[in-house]
């Protein structure tokens, strides 16, 4: 195949940009540095209330950070405040009661998908206190716009 | 165009462009919602389903039957010979038609208010399951009619090589055959039985992986027959040519190869899928953005040759001896730029740690209102244009709304798209009825530019009016004259008519089969053989 000079080095300017950016995915997500929420763990979606794993709801502190367990829910998440503290690893375990939904907190990149039968789960840590907005961002019938929660990372105390 | 094939090829361009009407007027529903201004029918009810209807209409129904038509276009006119099995062709028409009219009142009557997505465990009513699968299954029929025109010519031209449109729309097809595997497997195995209450239950997360394994090389089902009007109609109408014959082959060939096995990007947010999976589909999708740079330029390059040949010197003064005022050319040339931004939004989706600041944002909607919103409909439009007056024999009417339309969605498409790129990375979601979310801050942040998006959407909408209304003018009343003929571009070096590496269909398609199997045979093993649980069905709406 004959390809003229200009378009030869254009090509080659095109291959190497697009090996720039698939050697910056590679780079940062050595190690699980940055890489997206791929927890692999099933569950029984129509017993999600009375499965040990999201019996009881809520926030588990402990010196090492702490452990969020927060069910989505047609149009609501339980629970609708959550409190943790920053500059500490928080990992979140998160599953669905009904319809697929998301779990998006504003002004982060902690953005997963709730998908019933599946247990969703990553880990953060949140540098900023202050109250953030939790939305969902998977259209999950008429009320899909007023799910929402509130999350409020609490500085350490001194 | 013989006469009888004629009548096929309308029949299934209007049906895209009426479906392109309804979906507009589906979408200044959602203009007003972002505008929030109180009308009286405005609910949440009518949003979702105004959604769904957009979604569906533009997505799935104009854009199948306008490549269908338009691929029956190339078939015909490349190869110099009638069209064949028009009656099987016709099958595939009323197949189509039957499902998309069985799909478009399951929406409208409020039972299938499930997005274009449809993911279950929403549930909608059969109709449109079923309605959605008997369109795929009239686009089959298409398909096997576009491979049978080609291998009838090849039997006629031993060791000669399709004509470039359609080696672009035999890639589109093969492209198109693949992909929709997923999406059968996934209405007729799962969604089908389920919605009819013979199976109870559904996995969401395999419904998820099948629409995906299906939902990405559908855009390249949108986008391959934009690049042969890019490549094939654009440069002719410019009065230039085709700046390299080979290197537009070589494009297509990496479509075919490429187009499937990237589907978990889709998925990176999703739980029950493998980290590693998901970078091996991110490291193929980086390897795609090859051949549309090369388009880039070899288009780019062809245009420069259609200004020279006018009589252009210095470095830039082609771009001033183009025919801006061409309806054609005006759609495709601005679709073109509106699609490079695109194009590196695409980039950012596609980087695995990146994805999750924008996923499911007004940032993707943003992105691909430029992409299949933009390289796709405005091209379509283009070649509405050129393409009705020579199907009709009669001449474009209303034209100077046909000259201002493309100009009109341009500065439409860049105030919607800038706004909802914008309003993503400040975290707003996609497809909500209300942004206000119960006057948060955090929310209170993307108010005007929320106001940008509906101005923007007006301006699409007025301009989706225009387009309408000249095909309306021009179908119903245009003059009649005697037609253009259907030319294609040639290319600027002559090239050898015998058939290369690059023509040989077959084999591209074991090797896309392959990519196809090592990208998802192991995730779909691993996931069937796992411990899951089935979700019933919901209908909240």
């Amino acid at each position: 195949m004959n390809v003229p000079l200009y378009e030869k080095i254009w090509m080659w300017a095109a291959g190497g940009i697009s090996v720039a950016f698939v050697a910056t995915v590679l780079i940062t997500s050595i190690g699980g540095a940055l890489e997206p929420p791929s927890h692999v763990e099933t569950i029984d979606p129509t017993q999600v209330f009375k499965d040990p794993r999201f019996a009881h709801p809520g926030v588990t502190v402990d010196e090492h950070g702490a452990t969020v367990v927060t069910i989505g829910m047609i149009f609501a998440y339980v629970p609708a405040e959550i409190h943790v503290p920053a500059g500490k690893p928080v990992t979140f375990r998160m599953t669905s009661a009904d319809v697929t939904h998301g779990f998006l907190i504003v002004g982060t990149n902690a953005n997963t998908m709730l998908v019933p039968g599946y247990v969703s789960q990553f880990t953060t840590t949140f540098q900023q206190p202050g109250e953030y907005l939790i939305v969902c961002n998977e259209y999950c019938g008429l009320g899909h716009h007023l799910m929402s929660a509130k999350l409020i990372v609490e500085a350490a105390k001194p | 165009m013989s006469s009888r094939t004629n009548r096929l090829v309308l029949a299934t361009f209007w049906v895209a462009i009426l479906s392109f009407g309804v979906a507009s007027a589906m979408a200044l529903m959602q203009a007003l919602s972002r505008a929030a201004l109180d009308l009286p029918w405005r609910s949440a009810k009518m949003y979702y389903l105004s959604v769904t209807a957009h979604g569906t209409l533009m997505a799935l129904v104009f854009t199948t039957f306008f490549i269908m038509a338009f691929g029956y276009v190339v078939a015909e006119r490349s190869l110099g010979r009638e069209l064949p099995h028009q009656t099987l062709a016709w099958t595939g028409y009323w197949i189509a038609l039957a499902g998309t009219l069985a799909a478009v009142a399951a929406i409208l009557s409020g039972k299938a208010s499930v997005l274009y997505t449809f993911y279950p465990p929403l549930q909608a009513h059969p109709a449109f399951y079923i309605g959605a699968t008997l369109l795929i299954v009239g686009s089959w029929v298409w398909g096997f009619v576009m491979i049978r025109s080609y291998l009838a010519y090849k039997r006629e031209h031993p060791g000669e090589r399709a004509p470039l449109a359609l080696h672009g729309m035999l890639a589109t097809v093969i492209v198109w055959l693949i992909a929709t595997v997923g999406v059968a497997a996934e209405t007729l195995l799962l969604l089908i039985p389920w919605s009819l209450g013979i199976t109870k239950t559904i996995d969401p997360e395999l419904a998820r992986m099948l629409f995906w394994y299906f939902g990405h090389p559908l855009v390249y089902f949108w986008l391959l027959p934009a690049y042969v009007v890019w490549y094939t109609v654009l440069p002719k109408v410019a009065g230039g040519k085709l700046f390299s014959d080979p290197l537009a082959r070589l494009v297509f060939v990496l479509f075919v190869i490429l187009s499937t096995p990237v589907g978990f990007h889709h998925q990176f947010m999703d739980p029950g899928i493998p980290a590693s999976w998901k970078l091996l589909h991110t490291l193929l999708t980086f390897a795609i953005l090859f051949p549309s740079f090369v388009t880039a330029f070899t288009v780019t390059a062809s245009l420069e040759v259609a200004g020279r040949l006018k009589g252009a010197t210095g470095l830039l003064d082609w771009l001033k001896k183009l025919p801006w005022g061409d309806p054609l050319f005006a759609s495709v040339a601005l679709s073109m730029l509106l699609f490079a931004v695109g194009g590196i939004g695409g980039a950012i989706n596609a980087a695995y740690g990146m994805n999750a600041v924008v996923h499911n944002t007004a940032f993707i909607q943003g992105h691909f209102h430029l992409t299949v919103g933009s390289a796709t409909a405005l091209t379509f439009m283009g070649a509405a244009y050129w393409l009705l007056p020579r199907l009709t024999g009669r001449q474009l009417e209303l034209e100077l709304l046909a000259k201002v339309q493309p100009y009109l969605w341009f500065v439409g498409m860049v105030l919607f798209a800038i706004s909802n790129h914008i309003t993503g990375l400040l975290g707003m979601p996609r497809r909500i009825y209300d942004a206000s979310y119960g006057r948060s801050a955090a929310a209170h942040a993307w108010r005007g530019l929320t106001g940008v998006s509906a101005v923007g959407g007006l301006f699409l909408f007025t301009s989706a009016g225009f387009f309408i209304l000249v095909m309306l003018g021009t179908g119903l009343a245009g003059k009649k004259r005697v037609p253009e003929p259907i030319e294609w571009a040639e290319p600027l070096e002559p090239t050898s008519p015998k058939a290369t590496l690059l023509d040989r269909y077959g084999l591209w398609t074991v090797v896309a089969a392959l990519l196809v199997l090592i990208a998802y045979a192991y995730p779909l093993w691993a996931h069937l053989h796992m411990q899951t649980y089935g979700s019933p069905g919901y209908s909240p709406f």
